[in-house]
């Protein structure tokens, strides 16, 4: 197909995460702070979090199959990842994080493990998702096109 | 053989006469061997003798010859044999070489004669290069004093100093006695004397221009020769007793600028000569040369186109002159203009205000006065009064302001306003006149025309309300139609503005509105003085219509002003007349909507280059995210990951640190004590912002207890991040949110 018609295929795939709620503003201020100094920003960024999340869920998964959990620690992990997944925008990942704080407080190993699957799930999502964006894009790019911006 | 006794013999003879012999073939031999000698001497002394052959051959001739003589010596007393064979010898080669020498000779004298005539011709030929060479000389001598003459005459402007000089220069030159130039008079029917060169002052001696000598001389461009005796000639009373030189007479065209064609030399087309009059000394016998004839034409020539230059000039001084003294009469006139403009300006300002206090007046009480009781002869008087006084006030408005516009004082109020309202607003007022006359009035306007417009919304109205108020007023029946639309680019069908182009733009257009009326219509030949103030139409029907007749001539100007133009048509008497006018106004009020249009990237927004900016962050992704902001923003970001880190880096060139302090664990309070301990001075601690997640009240106590300037909320947006750091820069903190 040709540029204008994967444009606008972007434009509509980039509305429809917003609209589920996958992305919420921050993502779009992300997408400003791109520019030609710094031309893959968003990829980057997204990269990192992909990075650390994996590496955060894997600990949090450890830490809460210990036969003494350590709750600290485990409230440590789900801040980080609250963080992160605020900074780049992915708000279902940041509420079920939000939740898991919430049984973390209660000590509730059961809640947690709950909201454990809950935020993989999230982020499996969002990463798809992303994932699927960032190859559209580099099609576009591939093909000529420039990036799309919603204003 | 016995000797008589009787006379004894003198001498014995044949002893004396071989004595003699003797000394004599002694003395030839001598000179025989001498001459060669002297001939080889010379000969080897000179270089050119041609023919060194036959001198050996003559100088063995005579060689010989002596030898010949000299043993002639031997052979008087008796000889022995050797001596006869040698003899024998030498005259028999002496007899050869003789022979040849002979032969020889019959070669060579012709040729010796030959050269004698060569030489004579050579001595000819060098007589003759003599004289040329004399001859080229003086021609090279006439021409420096012809060029030097040129140069005298051509470098001075001067007509005076021009014909004195070529007098001075040409009597100089050719050694004459008198020389004179004879100028023709204004009339042109004489020649007066105008120089000489030895008279002083010239007596006015003018001969008439028709004589023959003159006719003569004229007819020529060649020097002629004239007989002493002309009347051109006769300068000084003739003695009598000498004999007068020559005199030669030349004309000198007197050349206009007219004759100077472009391509071609001038013209001798011009009529006017004056005559150049030279003489030899009389009694020097002298003659004019060919030469010297020729350098008085050249002269003569010069003399002319100096003399035309001295001509071009004086009259370009004139003109000069002329135009300075234009200028200075002009910058006067252009004074007193301006004086008479800034006087009539004061005046109607002062009259402006001076009028309208008593009018208003008048106008105000003849109203209230109509509000009283009245009988019907005072009401009627004051109806009087009050219609009298509005038609002055109108006058003295309408003259105020066609003043003011034609002074160009007048500037348009431009606003946006409602332009259909406009429209609407005037037919609302010319409606109850015209039913009173029983006219139909209706207006359509395109649907195109847009709703809001820019300009000057009072005059426009003014300008229509006049159109469509002339058009009621002379029409005494029928309909009146206004139609207002968007002017085509097209040009206008009025021969009177064929290079008016209303061409739209983006922020502009153009608007026109066409009154047509079923009235008493205009002679197409009074069309163009109906824009003139104070022009009326003199038609019977029209007497009482009233009016200024000034009302056209604003509307003009107005539509002048709004970069339009306004024309009238009408087919005559009793046909109508439509009005129309095109104003070029700006496109009201219109919002640009949001449209989705492919943007590119977007450009470095550099509102805070080079703002040194400490971060410290332990979440990767967060700091990232951060520092991503920050360089958008322009600023030098540093970042660290641990309180350790930032302890280690921070220093006073950083003038912002943020620091994040949600995470539970880090150490950001203890940071900032720490920071503060570090750099004492207030001037050179960086300012430190808390970045959080969440900003619960006790979070924020927290911060500002331990020396925190402010605290932002997790995640900031770019414009917040702009706004946060203006603020930070102007205050050196952070106001409560």
């Amino acid at each position: 197909m040709d540029v204008s018609q994967m444009q606008g295929q972007l434009i509509d795939y980039t509305a429809s995460l917003f609209r589920e709620g996958f992305l919420d503003d921050q993502f779009t201020q992300l997408q400003q702070l791109q520019d030609e100094s710094n031309p893959d920003f968003v990829f980057e960024v997204v990269s990192l979090f992909f990075e650390d999340s994996e590496r955060l869920l894997n600990d949090l998964g450890r830490a809460l199959t210990q036969q003494i959990v350590d709750f600290k620690k485990v409230d440590a992990h789900v801040h980080q990842l609250k963080g992160s997944s605020s900074s780049i925008g992915a708000q279902r990942v940041k509420n079920a994080c939000v939740a898991f704080r919430n049984f973390c407080e209660e000590q509730n190993t059961e809640g947690c493990l709950r909201c454990l699957q809950q935020v993989k799930q999230e982020y499996f999502l969002v990463k798809n998702k992303l994932e699927s964006l960032f190859r559209l894009e580099q099609q576009i790019l591939a093909a000529g096109g420039s990036i799309p911006m919603v204003e | 053989m016995e000797s008589c006794n009787c006379i004894e013999p003198q001498w014995p003879a044949d002893e004396l006469l071989m004595k003699y012999q003797y000394i004599s073939d002694f003395f030839i031999a001598l000179a025989y061997f001498s001459i060669p000698l002297e001939l080889i001497y010379f000969v080897k002394k000179s270089s050119v003798f041609p023919y060194r052959w036959v001198l050996v051959q003559f100088g063995a001739f005579i060689v010989l010859c002596g030898a010949t003589h000299l043993i002639n010596l031997w052979t008087f007393n008796t000889h022995s044999r050797t001596v006869a064979v040698v003899m024998t010898t030498a005259k028999a080669l002496t007899a050869v070489v003789s022979c040849a020498t002979a032969l020889m000779l019959v070669h060579i004298i012709p040729d010796l004669l030959s050269v004698k005539t060569r030489e004579l011709f050579l001595k000819n030929k060098a007589a003759e290069l003599d004289r040329e060479m004399g001859l080229i000389r003086t021609q090279e001598e006439t021409g420096r004093h012809v060029r030097m003459l040129t140069h005298e005459i051509r470098s001075t402007l001067d007509r005076h100093t021009i014909l004195k000089t070529t007098l001075v220069e040409l009597g100089r030159t050719l050694a004459l006695e008198e020389c004179a130039l004879w100028m023709p008079t204004r009339t042109g029917l004489e020649l007066q004397l105008s120089y000489t060169l030895r008279h002083q002052n010239p007596v006015g001696f003018t001969v008439p221009i028709h004589l023959p000598v003159i006719n003569q001389v004229f007819s020529s461009n060649r020097a002629v020769k004239i007989s002493p005796n002309s009347p051109v000639a006769r300068l000084r009373p003739t003695a009598g007793k000498y004999m007068p030189g020559e005199v030669v007479a030349v004309r000198v065209p007197l050349l206009h600028l007219s004759n100077f064609q472009i391509n071609d030399w001038p013209e001798l087309s011009t009529k006017r000569y004056a005559l150049m009059v030279l003489m030899l000394p009389s009694d020097s016998a002298r003659q004019w040369h060919v030469h010297e004839l020729e350098l008085v034409e050249v002269v003569a020539d010069q003399v002319a186109v100096a003399l035309s230059h001295a001509a071009i000039l004086e009259e370009s001084m004139r003109a000069r002159d002329l135009l300075m003294d234009q200028n200075v009469a002009l910058d006067l006139a252009r004074r007193e203009a301006e004086t008479a403009i800034h006087a009539r300006n004061d005046f109607l300002a002062v009259m402006n205000h001076e009028m309208r206090t008593p009018m208003h007046a008048i106008i105000a009480l003849s109203s209230l006065l109509q509000e009283t009781e009245l009988t019907p002869e005072q009401r009627l008087m004051v109806e009087t009064i009050l219609k009298s006084s509005n038609l002055l006030a109108t006058l003295i408005n309408d003259v105020l302001d066609l003043s003011r516009l034609e002074d160009g004082s007048l500037e348009l109020d431009l606003a946006t306003f409602n332009l259909h309202a406009v429209f609407r607003e005037v037919v609302q007022l010319v409606k109850p006149i015209a039913s009173v006359k029983k006219l139909s009035v209706t207006l359509v306007m395109a649907s195109d025309l847009p709703e809001y417009a820019i300009g000057d919304e009072k005059r426009l109205m003014q300008t229509i309300l006049n159109i469509v108020g002339n058009a009621v007023k002379f029409s005494k029946e029928g309909s009146i139609s206004v139609a207002a639309c968007i002017a085509k680019t097209e040009p206008l069908l009025d021969a009177r503005a064929p290079d008016f182009f209303p061409v739209p733009s983006e922020s502009h257009f153009y608007l026109r509105v066409q009154v047509k009326d079923s009235g008493s219509g205009v002679n197409p030949q009074d069309i163009p003085k109906l824009f003139n103030k104070f022009a009326q139409n003199q038609s019977l029907a029209n007497r009482n219509s009233g009016g200024t007749g000034l009302g056209l001539a604003i509307c003009k100007r107005f539509v002048n002003l709004m970069e339009g133009h306004i024309w009238i048509e009408s087919e005559g008497f009793g046909k109508g007349c439509t009005a129309s006018f095109i104003v070029k106004l700006g496109i009201g009020g219109r919002s640009s909507e949001p449209d989705h249009r492919v943007v590119p990237l977007n450009r470095v927004q550099s509102n805070f280059p080079g703002l040194k900016i400490l971060l410290m962050d332990d979440n990767g992704v967060s700091r990232m995210v951060t520092k991503g902001l920050l360089m958008h923003l322009g600023c030098d970001v540093t970042i660290t990951s641990s309180a350790d880190e930032c302890l280690r880096v921070v220093s006073p060139e950083y003038k912002v640190v943020f620091m994040d302090v949600g995470s539970p664990g880090t150490s950001g309070y203890e940071v900032t004590r720490r920071i503060h301990e570090r750099i004492p001075k207030r001037h050179e601690r960086p300012l430190i912002i808390a970045l959080t997640g969440n900003t619960d009240k006790a979070t924020k106590d927290n911060c500002l207890r331990v020396g925190m300037k402010g605290v932002l909320l997790k995640p900031v947006s770019l414009e917040k991040m702009r706004s946060v750091l203006s603020e930070l820069l102007e205050r050196g903190s952070l106001r409560e949110s």
